[in-house]
Parts: C-alpha cells; structure tokens; sequence
C-alpha cells in the first residue's frame, strides 16, 4: 500500500540549466536522487528540506508540493488520508520531527504591543541605556539591610541567580538528537551571548566541559549521563519532567543514532535505543519531586539554582505552583508547538495546550499565592521572533526559550525528519558524513547574530514602549491588547482587548 | 460611581515646602507656588497634602472622605463606626468658589482604633496594617466613597479645578502646617472624579507626581501580590503603595527606597565596590518590578521627611532649595523664586538622586 501514496513533493528539474554535477546527489540526505546520464529524483522520497535547492549553482532545482489533488474534502484532509493508508500498510505509531504543525489558533498574532505618544516619551535605544539583563533565579520577598557606621549593607543571602545579558536562551537538545557539532555551536554561541544552552537529556560531551557556566545540564527520566561530573559542570541543573511536543511521553532515540561517542556521552552500550521513561520512576508525586530538587541541591551544594521543565497542559497552573512550593528555582514551561527529535504524530498534534495561555495562566497564579517572586519562568514553544520574545515577557515570562528558531539559524528549514537521522543539513543527524557539512563556527556565528538581532529589536520594542529596563515589561500586560479574541480569552491572558 | 475608568495619562506640576525644625506657616505659600505654574494644570485637577494642621488631634487617625451620595456615607460611618472609636466627625470646611463645581461631600473624621482590634488570634495585628487595611476595603468594597487621606495629624485636599480654586475652595489660608505639597494636574481627559486627583496618601504618606509611569502595569500587579488594590487607575497610586511597602513594611531606609524606585543601571553597579554591588544587584533582582519606569517627578512626604526624586534618565524637571530651615521644591525654579525670592541655595536635582530633606530631631 505504501507504494500506492502519491508523493507529497514534486522535484521539479530544469534539465536546460543542469550541469550535471551531482551536488544534489551527494547533498541530499533522504536520497532522492540518483545519476543515470542525468539525475532522476525519486519524488516520493523528498521531504523538502531544500538543500539541493540552496547547493545546485544552477538554480535548476524547484520543489513543488504535488499538485495533484484528492477530491477536496474539508473534513478528511489529504493529510488525515494519507496517514491512514500509512498505517493500514505498516501497522505502528508515525512518527514526526519538530513542533505541531496543524492550524490550532496561535495567540501570539492575536496579541499587540503598545508604544508612548505625547503623554510619556519614547526612549531612543541608540542614545540612552537600554537594559535587557535578566537574572534567573528564586528571589526573596524583600531584601533585608543593615546600616553600619552609616553605610547600607546587605544582610539577605540571596539564593543563587544566573546572569543572563538577554533574555533569551536556548531551549534543551540532546546530543544524539543533534549532533555535537550542533551542541558545540550552541555552547560557543551561549558563552558569546552571555546566556545558556542546555543538553537536553543526552548527557554533556566532554568537548563542552570548557562551556559549563553557560550550560543547563538535564537530569531526564532515563539518567543518561548523569553523574557527578555532569552536574559539576553546568550553571543550571533541570529536570525535565515534560515537553511541550510530547506531553506525557518518554523519549527514544533509535539505535542507529547512538554511535560511539553518543553511547560514551549517554553512558548507554552502542547501537542500543535510548529509551526515556515516560515519568521519572522515583516520582510519582510532588513530594517526590521535592526530594530530587532537594537531592540535587545537595549534590551541588546550594550553588546552581534547579530548574523543573514542564509541558504546558490543562492543569499547567497548579502544577507550576506545586513546583515552586516543592524548592525550584526555575520553571520552564514548554507549549504545544515546542520542537522534538522524535515524536508520535498523534501525541505531538493533539497534546498540550498554547504556552501564550499557559504563560498568563502560571504567572497569575503564582501571583495570586503570592509566591511569583520565588521563581523564574522560562517560557518555550514557538517562539518565532522577538515581537514573540516581547509578548511572552509581558505576559509574565522572565526569559524564552528558543529551539526550533535556532536550528533555522544553523540551516534547519524545518522539514520535520529529524526522527530519520537523515537531516540533510548536518543537525539532527550522527551520520559522519553529514554531520561533517555543519561547521560548528559558522553555526555558532548564526546563533550570536539572530540572538543580537532579537535582543536589538527588543531594545526598539522597550523604547517605543518608553521603557529602559526589560524587568519593566516583565508581567506589564498591561502593554498588551488583544485583537479577534473574545471575553474567556482575553481574561485568561489577562490583556484588554485592542480599543480599549 | 463606577470606578473601572481608564487609566489617564497626565502632565503636571508640582510643588513643595519643608521648615525642618517644625515651624507652622500657612497654605498662602503653597497656593502662590502652584499657581505661577498655572499652565501646567488645565483645570481638571489640583491637590495639596497638609503636615501638622490637626495638632489638637495628633494622635488620631485623620480621615478625609469624599462621597457621592448620602449612601456612601451613611455606609461608611457605618463601617467607621463598627472598626474604629470616631472622636469627631464634621463636615470639611469650604468656602463657594465660581470655578468649582459639582464637589462631593466632604467630610473628615478623627479615629483611634480599638485596642481589642488588634489582637486577632493568634497573631498580633499592626495598627498601620489594620488602617491600611480598612482604607483599603472602603475604596475598594463601599460603594460612591473615597479615602483621600488617612494620616495622623495631617491631611489631603484635592479635587478638579485649578489648584489655587481648590486651595481657595478649602480654605487652605486658615490651617497652618510645617509641610505642604501641593498639585496642579494636566490629564488627557478626565471622568471628573475628585479621586483622581493628586496627593494620593496612605497613612501618612502622600506624593504628588509629575509624569507616566510607563511600567504602571507591572507595578500594580507587583503591588497587588502585597494586598494594595490599586482601585484608582492612575500611576501615582502605585508610587504611594511602594512606597508604604518597600519603607514600612520591609524597613528599607528612604535613601535605598529611592533607589528601588528608580534604580541606578546595570553598568553603574558594575563600578561600585564590591559592598555595594551586591546591595544593588540584589536590589534590582528582588525589586524590578517596583522599578517606576517612564518620566517622573515625585514628592513624597510624611510626618518627617520630604523627598523629591526624578525617574532614573530625567524626563522631567524638578528644582529644590533652601532658605534656612525651609525647604523647596518644585517643577519649575520660578514656583520656588515666587514664594522666596532669597534663597541660601538652589539646585537641580539629577535623575535618579534622591533629595531627602527630614525634620530635625526633636521638633
Ligand atoms: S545540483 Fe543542480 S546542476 Fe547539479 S546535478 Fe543537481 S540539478 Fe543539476
Ligand atoms: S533539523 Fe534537519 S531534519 Fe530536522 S527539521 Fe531541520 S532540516 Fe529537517
């Protein structure tokens, strides 16, 4: 049957303009095309992840998707069709790379930033200070002084806060997922940025350990990696409880991913599956949850603030004020467009809920127990440009994170396979000769100009707003309106609705 | 009346006069001060806030309500009655004046809170907690009434018009107080409710603000965590609660209040001395969102202190100086020249510094 679903692309190739070189050959990862006097595209292997598009010096390439069309049918999609002959013919979950794709309303584009006119000025980001730093970190209610021989002092020790000079981060991939060149990229990119990247749940390669103070190392539900040495080396260390992609679920990274290096890394046997449980099995509960967060802080002595990452679902506000109460520091939240290696299509399309609701949801409620100032909120899923950065902060986030738009940044153009380890641009691949076509400079030079081009453009959003500090914005919904939202929404996001 | 307005943006003057060993003059000075800045009012909003005029009360809680209807007050004085001891209630003296209209009952009341009510098992209740409490519940909960002031031994009068009419209207040349402040306010539009007019108070603090708050809507939700209900909608009632929180309920000097409230940036702590640097950086950390962001110009007093501050880059002007033991303040130098014209010394306060001017000790 598999044979009987029409190919989703077309390759279209203007055999006036090829020149026969075979770079389309050779860059292809899905191998789509093979060479018998010209090159032939097999169209249904082609995923559309434009590499031999970017690399034919004759632009002879086009991908078209296949015009050829199902009788239209607004309930059974063409998508819905083809999945179901999928299984019919194979029997098993599909699966899928990247964040959830479907048509869900996106409420980032229903909300807007205001600006000063007249009554308050606007503040010029070229000419005055323009601050985006951002601290990480549980606070105290209030700070307590002492004055001695006329001098101020402080008399609170502060829990421990991580520095970040923009408030945004990268958001947690594993090695094994990505390759090292990848998490080297990350890591140098994070170092230059003055901001952190964080190892998923794929253990810390020892080429990064000259990085650990710009490294969030995960603690996941498989362990792997984990160790003294680990911990040792990070500013942050999480648990990763949920992803916003995957709610609910572990994680498995086929066999053929785990090589020699990632087995070391992983501290798993080579070519075995790396399957994550579904929940941590020591914990079924808060309590539980207490105790690792508390087993952490021990075995790094009270010195790294402990983050807890979360999917974002229904019950995402209790949950996050259950978190706080149990000892973290952080709280990542990740919505249902965050990215994933590998997912069941079903679970990533239809589990979780928006992290804009989510962000509204948790901060209020933190708010209203009084205890928002114990801890940060990092804020993940679908962050596709600063005007996204900005909303999410004013919404109540203290820093996002950013997956998803810094793969894009490497080359990712988001063609969803990362699952087949065949990523064409050398990401989310371990096959060496792929790997090789991501240098690991470049790629760190991408990531530092698109977090200082969000960071400038951040600064232009604060001054139109006539602020100079980002904390300003932090929770200010007040800066936001919604547009084609109704009453619930707009409650629940706690913003006005534009007019008013 | 229905108090879920619009927030309103507003420019503004103001002004301000200290004798720091405690000598009593009257409101004429504060009238003449405000009013050569005339143009930067436009009638729809003028206030002073009066230290030391009640001293035949001075222990007592200083009331002043504004109401709406018979309703209100009924209400209140109901509620008045049932959580304090009233020594005295009366009407607020007023005299007619052409320009203002429509004014709300005025009426002010002296209190003293019932020993017994402060000790709710099994904690001890204190007595600030308890009035703050209690104003609060009025502005918030009863219905057409408005606590204008709640201080000892001082009060606010304030309502829409010029602020030379108010001053007029309320008879300030008859009460004579150590510290005035005073404002003439230029909002953008106005509900015509006397509320929103300037000095906000709680207890005995008041301010008077000259500027938009920018951040107004991360400092109301921060505040609010604390349990100040910003009924009002307008900046300058945010600037009064943190300024209650952050000085009385978490004891920070003023000098370091200020210094919340407009904090010095990043690169500056950078340079301080490690002693410092820590003080300010944990500052920042734990108190962002008490950052007042945006043009300002305050004065904020209570029974000891006047304190003038600018927002932290000086979007709007302010002047203090000095004539022996009295002290000024003001939007424009000329509001200060009116009222003395042969001052020791005069300056132009910097962004983000403190001027703290306090009563001597003892007086
Ligand atoms: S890369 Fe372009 S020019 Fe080269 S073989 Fe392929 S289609 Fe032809
Ligand atoms: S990382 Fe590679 S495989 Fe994954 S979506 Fe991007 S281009 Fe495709």
């Amino acid at each position: 049957m598999a044979n009987l679903i029409p190919p989703r692309f077309k390759v279209v190739i203007d055999y006036e303009k090829c020149r026969k070189c075979k770079r389309c050959v050779i860059n292809c990862g899905f191998g789509v095309y093979s060479f018998a006097d010209r090159v032939i595209p097999d169209h249904k292997k082609c995923v559309s992840c434009q590499r031999c598009v970017a690399f034919c010096p004759e632009e002879a390439i086009t991908i078209i998707e296949n015009p050829n069309v199902f009788r239209p049918n607004s309930y059974w999609t063409m998508e819905d069709r083809i999945n179901i002959m999928k299984q019919a013919g194979s029997s098993g979950m599909l699966l899928t790379g990247m964040g959830n794709d479907r048509p869900y309303k996106n409420y980032f584009d229903h909300l807007l930033i205001d600006a000063c006119q007249v009554t308050n000025p606007s503040i010029d980001p070229l000419r005055e200070p323009m601050e985006l730093t951002t601290y990480l970190g549980k606070k105290p209610d209030a700070v307590t002084v002492k004055v001695e021989n006329g001098k101020v002092k402080l008399d609170t020790r502060i829990a421990p806060q991580i520095k970040l000079d923009t408030p945004i981060i990268f958001s947690p991939m594993s090695y094994g997922s990505i390759s090292l060149n990848a998490h080297k990229a990350l890591a140098r990119a994070a170092k230059e940025c003055g901001i952190l990247m964080n190892t998923g749940e794929g253990g810390l390669h020892k080429d990064l350990y000259p990085y650990k103070d710009w490294i969030i190392v995960q603690v996941a539900s498989g362990r792997f990696g984990v160790n003294q040495e680990y911990l040792d080396h990070s500013a942050v260390v999480e648990i990763k409880i949920g992803q916003g992609a995957k709610p609910g679920i572990g994680g498995h990274l086929p066999g053929e991913k785990v090589n020699r290096e990632v087995s070391e890394t992983r501290m798993i046997p080579e070519g075995t599956d790396a399957l994550s449980p579904a929940p941590h099995h020591d914990i079924y509960s808060i309590e539980d949850l207490a105790q690792l967060i508390y087993a952490l802080k021990e075995a790094t002595n009270y010195e790294k603030p402990v983050s807890v990452k979360i999917a974002a679902v229904h019950n995402v506000a209790a949950i996050a004020s259950g978190i706080a109460r149990a000892g973290a520091d952080i709280i990542y939240i990740d919505g249902f467009r965050g990215g994933t290696g590998a997912a069941p299509t079903i679970i990533r399309d239809h589990i979780g809920i928006p992290i804009e609701l989510a962000i509204a949801a948790v901060d209020d409620r933190l708010r209203a127990e009084g205890i928002r100032n114990s801890v940060s909120i990092v804020a993940a899923g679908g962050i596709r440009h600063s005007g996204d950065v900005a909303k999410a902060i004013a919404l109540g986030a203290d820093a996002v994170a950013i997956g998803t738009a810094a793969l894009i940044a490497m080359g990712c153009h988001v063609c969803q396979m990362c699952h087949t380890g065949n990523c064409s641009w050398g990401i989310a691949t371990q096959r060496p000769e792929l790997t090789q076509r991501l240098d690991p400079d470049w790629a760190a030079q991408q990531l530092i100009n698109l977090v200082k081009s969000w960071s400038l453009e951040l600064k232009e959003i604060l001054g139109a707003l006539g602020l100079n500090a980002i904390e300003s914005l932090r929770g200010s919904r007040e800066r936001l309106r919604g547009i084609g939202l109704n009453d619930t929404e707009l409650a629940i996001l706690g913003v006005k609705h534009a007019g008013r | 009346m229905d108090r879920t307005f619009e927030r309103i943006p507003s420019g503004c003057a103001i002004s301000g006069i200290m004798n720091v060993a405690g000598q009593r003059i009257s409101g004429e000075k504060i009238i003449a001060s405000i009013s050569l800045m005339h143009d930067r009012s436009n009638g729809l909003g003028g206030g002073f806030a009066a230290y030391g005029i009640y001293p035949e009360f001075a222990d007592h809680y200083a009331f002043h309500l504004m109401y709406q209807s018979e309703r209100g007050r009924t209400l209140t004085e109901e509620f008045l009655n049932k959580h304090f001891i009233i020594e005295r209630g009366e009407p607020i003296p007023t005299r007619p004046v052409a320009t203002i209209t429509d004014p709300p009952l005025l009426w002010r009341y002296f209190l003293k809170v019932p020993e017994e009510r402060l000790y709710k098992n099994p904690e001890p209740v204190d007595e600030r907690d308890y009035v703050v409490e209690k104003v609060m519940y009025i502005n918030d909960n009863i219905p057409d009434s408005y606590v204008a002031s709640s201080g000892k031994n001082m009060g606010a009068f304030k309502g829409v018009g010029y602020p030379e009419d108010i001053g007029r209207f309320f008879r300030l040349e008859e009460y004579e107080g150590y510290l005035w402040t005073a404002h003439g306010r230029f909002p953008t539009n106005t509900p015509g409710w006397w509320g929103g007019a300037h000095p906000f108070t709680l207890l005995d603090w008041s301010v008077v603000h000259n500027g938009e708050i920018s951040s107004y809507g991360i400092n109301k939700r921060y505040l609010e965590m604390f349990g100040y209900k910003c009924t009002l909608m307008t900046d300058t009632e945010v600037v009064a609660y943190a300024v209650d929180l952050l000085h009385r309920r978490h004891d920070l000097p003023l000098e370091i209040v200020a210094k919340v409230l407009a904090a010095p940036f990043w690169k500056d702590i950078e340079k301080m001395d490690e002693e410092d640097r820590k003080l300010y950086t944990a500052l920042r950390q734990v108190y962002g969102s008490s950052l007042l962001n945006g043009p300002f110009s305050i004065i904020v007093a209570n029974s000891k202190v006047m304190m003038g501050l600018n927002d932290r880059i000086k979007l709007r002007p302010m002047v203090w100086g000095r004539r022996g033991d009295f002290y000024y303040m003001a939007s424009e130098e000329s509001a200060i020249y009116e009222i003395e014209p042969a001052l020791d010394e005069v300056h132009v306060s910097k962004g983000g510094e403190p001027v703290i001017v306090r009563l001597k000790e003892g007086e």
